[in-house]
This record gives C-alpha cells, structure tokens and sequence, in this order.
C-alpha cells in the first residue's frame, strides 16, 4: 500500500543540494570538475538555430512557383543581408524589373518550386546557462551541462512565481505571523531576498518591484492579488518564465498563512546570507516545487541533517494542509487502520491529532503532510 | 496469430495509468465471464523504477494473492491456464507518462484540419495544436509553435486526392523547417505520419524524409465528403507502439508480456468499450471520464438516415480536478462556479480554495462544504469538456464518410453538432468525482447539471474505472467485454426525466406514470421548477410520460412519450427546471433553490 499522505515539504538546515544545469540543445561545457563555481558564472554555452521567415517570392514577383528558383539571386546556404536582394523577375524586354528583398538577416534554407516560398533562416540566438548556486561542479556531461553542488540550507515552497535570482536574505517580519506590507519594504530592500510572514498583498510585491527587491518569500497569497500582479488567472500549474520584477516564493499556500515557524527561524538564522531563489512550480508528474537555497561556506556534507524517511507514526508533527484544519500543527495520537466517514460522507484512512492548542481532531491522512522536527 | 475467443476462459487484463496499474482478472464461470479479482500497485515508470514492467506486476502478484491462482513464473506470465494456475491471455492498456501528444495539421483547419483532428482524438492521442493553412498565424509562428510543443509525433494531411498540392506542400515546408524533436529522447527521428493528397506523396517525401520518420498513409479525407480515418488512426497506433512506447521505460519487456494484443493507450480503449455497447444496445452513449489533469469525453450517435453509428472523442487537456482545477477557474469564471455553491460564500475565500486543491491535488475533502465545492466545480469542468465535445463532433459538409474504428457509416448533418441530447439513451461517468462520490445521487445530480440531458435519459457510473480493460479485451471477444461491463462495471444509477421547455414556477411540467414489478403502480406530478426522485430498484418499466404544454420529453411538445425507465442505485429522477436549464441570478433565490433541489433528491446530509 502506498504511503496516503503528502510528504512535507524539505526545509532543512543543513544538506547537500545539487542542480543540474543542462543546455537545451548540444554545446559548450564552460567548467570543468571540481572547479569552485559562483551563482551568475556561466557554466555552459549553446546557440538556438535562429527563428525562421518566410518569404513568398512567387506571389512577391508574380512567377509561377516552378520559375521561383530561376529567379532566385541566393541560393541554398547562402548568407543575405535584411533588405539584401534575394530574387529578381526578368521584367519585360530587361526593363521594369523589381527584386524580392530578404525580411531579415540570415541564410537561404530552402526554395520551393512547388509553394514558390524561400524560407530564410535568422542568425542562431545564443544561449548561457548559468551556475544558480555557489558551489563545486561535481559532474561534467559532455557537451550537456553540468551537475552543479552545494552544502548549505534548503527551504522548498509550495507555491512560485519567477525564475533564478540569487541575493542576501533579510528578514523583515518581526515574527512568522506578521503580513508583509509595503512599508516594511524599504530602499535596504534592494538586491535582497526579503522574508515576510503570512501574507503578501498587491500594494507590498508592486513596492517590492519598486525598491527592487530581488525574491520575496512568504507564508501566503491571496489569489485575487496573485491575479491582480500578474494581469492573468493562473491556469495550469507551471510557472517560473514570469518576468514581473520579483521572484516569489510562498511557502505555506493560498489565503493569509502564518509561515512555519521551523522555516521562518531557519532563514532569520542566515539573514546576511546570501541566498539562490527560484519560482518555478510545476504540478504534475514531476513535480517541481519553487526553493531558496543558502550554501553554508566551509561546512561539511557529514554534518547533513538526518533525513525523515519512511511512514508516518504516532507522535510524529504534522501540518494540516486542508480546510478546515488547514495550516495547524500538532503531533498523531492515533493511527487507525479502518477507513473512518468524514464529515463528507467520503470513506477515508485518517489519523488523530491534537493541535499544538491541545484540541483534538480526525483528519483525513491525504489531507496532512509531516513536518520534521 | 489471431486469438481464438472461444479458448479464452481466464483473462488477465492491466492498465498502466499515470500513477497506478490496475489489474484485473475475468474469469469465464457458470456459462457467464465475470470480472472476479482486482489488484493495483503505483505505477513504476519514473524514477527511481523506471520500469513499467515492475508495476504491472505487483498488480498482477496482488491478483495472485487474493485470487489463489499463480499467474506468475518468475517474470513471466503462465499461458495458456490449466487448472488452478496460468491465464488463456494477458492484454493491456497504458496512459503513462502522459499519454499520446500529438500535433496534426491540414490545409483548411475546419476540413482536413478537423478531420485530421478528429483520427489522432479517436486513436487515443491528446491534440496540442491544429495548424492548417488558414488558421490565422504567420509561418514563423507556426514553426516556433511546432518547435516549442515537441509532439510525440505530428499528423500532416491536407487536400483531397488529385487536389492541389501547393498548400500541403507548404504545411510539409514549415514541419521541415521547424526540424521538430520528439518529447522523449534525442536519439530518434520524430515520427511524421502523412494522410492528405496522393498525389503530393512524392514532394512530401523530398522534404521530410531526411529530417522525419516520414509514415505515408491513405488520405483521410480522400474526397471533400469523405472520411477516411481508419488508416491514418492504425498508423497512429503503431508509431505510438513502435516509437513513442518503445522508448518508454520498461515499455520494450511489456510488449513482449502482452504480445498477443497491441497495447492501446488508455482512452483509445475506453472509446473502443462505449462504442462496443452502445452498437450492442442500439442506443445513443455518452461517456465521460474526469481525472485530476484532463477530461476525456466519448459519443456514439445513430445517423438517422442510415441507422449507423457515429463516434467521436474529445480530450480537454486542461480540465481536471486536481492539477488542472485552476484552469477550470480561469475558463469558467467565478461566477459559473459560484453559481452552483448551495451556501453563501466569499468569493476570495473560493479561489484561494481552488488554488490550495490545485498546489496540493491529493487532498481530499474532509468537510461538507469542501465537498459541495468540488462537486461545483466539476459541474462546470465537465460542461466546458462537453461543449469542447459538441463543438469537435459535429458533421461534414456533404454526406458519407468513416470515421468509426472499425465501420463505415454515413453522416448527414452539415457542419452542425451531430450530439441531440434527446436521442440520447446512456449517460456514464467515471473519473473520482464520479466514481467516488460519497452518494450516486450525488454523481447523478452533477452529470444532470453538466450534461443537461433531455427527454429519458439512462444514467450510470464505471464504479472501478474497468472501461480501458474491458476496452482492449473487445477487439478480441467483444461478447465477455460487453458481459463484464454491464454486470460488473456499471453501476445503474437510473433513469432521468428531463423536459425541454420553459415555464413560470410551479405551473405544470410533466407527469409519469409506471407500475414497478412488484405491483406497485406510481403517478407522479412535477411543476416546473422542481425535481422529484421517486425510488426505482434494479428493475426495467414501461412507463408514460406525459409533458404539459410547451415542454417536450422526445413525442413533440405536450405528447406523451412511452418510454423504458430503468432503475438502479437513484432511482427516477424527474427534472421539472426545463431546458436549457435556468439559475437564479440573485444569489439568495439561487441558494435556495440549490438546497430546494439537493433536499428533493436527497442529495447531501442535512448539517
């Protein structure tokens, strides 16, 4: 039977962290194994074949498309400047001739003489994939990339928007509870990655942007102001290509959501830190959850904080992650095995718990996830 | 080798979804096939398996444990059975790792674009992207697009035979330039299936045989009032065994286990089952499947001209319960999913909901109003699937044409949605929302709302989500397909009453009159703007219904239809809201006639 519950989130002090970084088509290895890497060092290099145009020489110059090639300046393979002739009509008697002009800068790709269509391809886009995080590069793949590697924390969210951005981490909610509203967001804020509490609202990400801040990281989100920043209603759950000045990571969920106090603590203990963030979230085989990662320059792997592993058990901490428990922590008094009738009439395995109030409750075992210690 | 049906008396069958493989063991007992033992185990195509092989048989050594029978040696499965021990056959289904995506393409994107549209949905594929000559975009776009989805696999047609050839040469021109790569593995050719104009094979072999592996096929719409899309849908089976399924982990050992039946993908088998009986029952079927990411749903319609069937499938990608619920949010709106809370609600408080479903998709609602919230939301993921469907099944101009897997049946309507929700016999669900509702009345209530049958409509539910099994086994003995599917797999929720029309509340709707086996002779009378649900066990009658004016149950406005009701686990439902169906706009008025509705069908627990 598999394990009928969310695996928590990893929000741990000290572990070794690794990222691939890898091209998206073949290239060029930067580095080499070993070498010490920084965040924004370039570790691998590419080009994208560039865009292509097309360009109807047949309809342009009023031949039939079988006659196209014998009019054609260029031919395959050859390099053509924007607005460069590529073909010329023979005109009438020599005269009233007019010529065909390339769109864009590139090469002749291909001449059709059944469409009567040239299609010119763009100069290749280069690409640069860069380190991400302060660390060693364990792996070389030739050609492909590298796996790069770090020892320091990992805080994973539930929930991101915007790419790679790395900056010092500073605190600015007095405690876990508290939102973060624009005036905690002062010009101090620029270059950093600013943790708040428990919520994060229009006004404080535009005054983020605005004091540019690089990565916010906080408990909540009211999906109306999420709509609100990005201009669009989230549809399928893959993020990370926004472009809206800021990278957000939300570590609790949807609503007003008082961050964890383990991960609020963890990260007010690197303030000063410098810290790599990244967004993106995917939702679906493969899941990808947005994180901060801080490498702890100097320490060791052995010093690896122990894994939880395995099942769920009695005494365990727990974080309901459902209405209407949801966000309250406690500790499992019980584990039945029978399926138990929730208030839904659904048939469910559930646990007990008693909340850190001392009030007890029957939640369903999907709707918790376990919280280390 | 062709399997002999007749030998086949113990059937062991697997579908490989995206996170769990299902096995299921049927067994031919008594002089019936009966579906006796049920195994599952959690998928083992991602890491750190990576090997699809080692889930199918866990399921299978779960089917040995609580069946007593050793289906296994080692790794391998016993065939044929011989007493307590080995199967006469092992078949298979598989949807993992996402399925069959595929991107097609045709000149004129609501003929050739929508026939070639029409063979990849029928042959189990979900459709990224049609792209046709006139579908608005600029070449360069068109190829950023091709570049950027990294299809399985493309399906290219266009023009009919001995028709010009220019424009599918240019579709060809911007596939050769978009020098598209498969979404698995760098180490092979995208496959390219060709199935437009004959007479264009030669110069679409010039330019894609050196950069695809080019397939050519019959042109599937050989004439402009013709289909054609058997060969172009066998073709699209075999790439998706031969390329895309090979190169899936573990795939190359479960071929060689389940060599005696192609393994299909998931929906084509469950198109294959809903086709397989609504042909055996001669009446009209819609299936509908709602997941967590997608929605499949599936239609058989008679031509009533020529009394032959029609089928079509639509998959809506982004509309599911769990990782695509937020999509449902963004393609509704509020306000439609609002519309169907049965309580007062804030309305941020609803979308920071829908977005914690979303983050974390194997929650399940625990409360009651959580619950009323999910079955909302899914009446609208499965209306705006439904729609998508009607918008997709609809005729072409002119008249003959093949669209079914295996027959050729004629179509008459032009370009108009060939679904008529009147001529509609069977409405089954499946998918959790459905299948697991803590009430069927509550799976029949949500169907009704989405769907909004009209006249009598049979309603049901696949209890364990057996279609795909039984989907596959029909190509090879439809008969114990179709046993296993109406005794083991349907659950019979009942029959719905639905008029069409409109009138002021409370003036009269309709009235239904049936006497049940026991003797019991029943009259009920319902006023617009009510639902009743009057308790019919597992039972066929004969009844007379009996609409009041203006509102129609399939015999013309204000005739009285006779009609078979069947009963089941609900009952009689009788819909007296008219069609199409009115809400409420003020939200008080709308709340109380929500929990009106939900008390006369006995729908949820009183709080």
């Amino acid at each position: 039977m598999a394990h009928a519950y969310t695996p928590g989130l990893k929000v741990t002090e000290k572990s070794v962290v690794r990222k691939d970084r890898r091209l998206p088509l073949k290239g060029q290895v930067m580095v080499k194994q070993g070498d010490a890497v920084a965040s924004d060092q370039v570790v691998a290099k590419t080009e994208l074949p560039g865009n292509v145009q097309t360009v109807n020489v047949a309809g342009l110059l009023g031949l039939l498309a079988e006659d196209v090639p014998s009019h054609m300046l260029k031919k395959i393979g050859d390099p053509v400047a924007k607005d460069e002739a590529i073909a010329i009509s023979k005109g009438f008697f020599g005269l009233f001739k007019s010529s065909c002009k390339a769109p864009v800068t590139g090469t002749i790709e291909s001449i059709s003489q059944i469409t009567g269509q040239v299609i010119l391809r763009e100069p290749p886009l280069p690409v640069q994939v860069r380190a991400y995080i302060d660390g060693t590069i364990v792996q070389v793949n030739e050609n492909e990339g590298v796996v790069v590697e770090a020892f320091g924390t990992f805080v994973q969210g539930i929930f991101g928007i915007g790419g790679e951005v790395a900056g010092e981490v500073l605190v600015v909610a007095a405690d876990p509870a508290q939102e973060l509203t624009p005036d905690l967001l002062t010009p101090a804020c620029q270059g950093k990655v600013v943790v708040g509490g428990s919520l994060v609202r229009i006004a404080a990400l535009q005054k983020a942007v605005e004091v540019g801040a690089k990565a916010l990281v906080v408990g909540g989100i009211n999906d109306a102001d999420l709509k609100a920043f990005l201009g669009y209603d989230i549809g399928v759950a893959i993020t990370g290509t926004e472009q809206k000045g800021v990278t957000l990571v939300v570590t609790e969920g949807f609503g007003q959501m008082t961050m964890a106090r383990k991960t609020f603590n963890l990260l007010k203990s690197k303030q000063g830190l410098k810290a790599s963030v990244n967004g993106a979230t995917q939702i679906r085989a493969g899941v990808m959850r947005p994180e901060v990662i801080i490498p702890l320059a100097g320490e060791r792997s052995t010093e690896e904080t122990h894994k939880q592993d395995g099942g769920m058990d009695l005494g365990m901490a727990i974080r309901a992650i459902r209405h209407p428990y949801f966000g309250r922590i406690g500790k499992v008094t019980a584990l039945p095995h029978e399926l138990q009738k929730l208030e839904s009439e659904s048939h469910a395995r559930i646990l007990e718990v008693e909340f850190e109030d001392g009030t007890k409750a029957i939640v369903p075992r999907a709707n918790v996830e376990l919280i280390e210690d | 080798m062709a399997v002999d049906p007749n030998k086949l008396k113990v059937i062991l069958v697997t579908d490989c979804g995206s996170t769990t493989t299902k096995a299921i063991l049927i067994e031919y007992k008594n002089g019936e096939y009966r579906q006796t033992i049920r195994g599952e185990a959690p998928t083992t195509v991602e890491k750190p398996f990576e090997d699809v092989t080692k889930g199918v048989l866990n399921a299978v050594r779960e089917v040995e444990e609580l069946s007593g029978r050793k289906i296994l040696s080692g790794d391998d499965i016993i065939t044929p059975a011989q007493g307590n021990e080995g199967v006469d056959i092992y078949m298979s289904t598989s949807s993992a790792g996402g399925g069959l995506q595929m991107m097609v393409a045709g000149v004129v994107k609501s003929m050739t674009g929508e026939s070639a549209a029409r063979a990849a949905l029928g042959a189990g594929a979900i459709v990224m992207d049609v792209l046709a000559s006139n579908d608005g975009r600029l070449p360069h776009e068109r190829i950023e697009r091709i570049r950027h989805l990294r299809p399985d696999m493309i399906l290219l047609s266009g023009g009919i035979d001995g028709g010009t050839i220019t424009h599918v040469a240019e579709m060809a021109e911007l596939v050769a330039a978009a020098d598209p790569k498969p979404r698995f593995g760098t180490s092979y050719r995208l496959p390219v299936i060709y199935a437009g104009n004959k007479n264009a094979r030669e110069i679409i072999t010039k330019t894609l045989e050196a950069k695809t592996a080019l397939l050519i096929k019959d042109n599937l719409r050989p004439v402009l009032e013709r289909e054609n899309l058997t060969p172009a849908r066998d073709a699209i089976h075999d790439v998706f065994m031969e390329h895309v399924m090979a190169h899936a982990p573990g795939y190359k050992k479960l071929m060689a286990m389940a060599h005696e039946v192609p393994i299909m993908p998931t929906p084509g088998a469950v198109g294959l089952m809903i086709q397989s009986l609504a042909k055996a029952d001669r009446i009209a079927a819609i299936g509908v499947d709602i997941g967590g990411a997608t929605t499949d749903v599936f239609s058989v319609f008679f031509d009533k001209g020529t009394d032959l069937d029609v089928f079509n499938r639509t998959v809506s990608a982004n509309l599911g319960m769990s990782y695509s619920i937020s999509n449902v949010l963004a393609e509704a709106g509020l306000d439609n999913i609002m519309r169907w809370v049965p309580f007062q609600m804030d309305e941020a408080d609803l979308r920071n909901r829908i977005r914690n479903k979303m983050i974390r998709p194997t929650t399940i609602p625990q409360s009651l109003d959580e619950l009323q919230i999910e079955q909302a939301i899914s009446r609208e993921a499965l209306r705006l699937a439904f729609k998508q469907h009607k918008e997709m099944a609809v005729g072409l101009k002119g008249v003959q044409q093949e669209r079914t897997i295996s027959d050729a049946f004629d179509q008459s309507a032009s370009g108009e949605t060939l679904i008529n929700m009147m001529d509609l016999g069977i409405l089954i669900g499946s998918g959790g929302v459905l299948s697991h509702a803590p009430r069927r009345s509550q799976s029949a209530l949500m169907m009704i709302d989405a769907f909004q049958p009209e006249g009598v409509t049979t309603m049901a539910v696949d209890s364990i989500f057996m279609a795909p099994h039984l989907g596959v086994l029909s190509t090879v003995h439809a008969a114990a397909a179709n046993e296993v599917f109406v005794k083991d797999c349907l659950v019979r929720l009942g029959s719905a009453i639905c008029p069409t029309g409109q009138a002021k509340e409370g003036q009269p709707c309709v009235t239904v009159r049936f006497t049940r086996a026991d003797g019991t002779a029943v009259e009920e009378s319902v006023k617009a703007g009510e639902m009743k649900l009057v308790p019919l066990g597992d039972e066929k009658v004969k009844a007379a219904v009996v609409p009041a004016r203006g509102f129609d149950c399939g015999a013309g406005k204000g005739k009285e239809l006779e009609a078979t009701l069947e009963g089941g686990t609900v009952g009689v439902i009788i819909d007296g809201r008219g069609r199409p169906l009115p809400l409420p706009a003020e939200t008080k008025e709308r709340v109380r006639k929500l929990a009106e509705w939900n008390r006369a069908l006995d729908i949820y627990p009183m709080k």
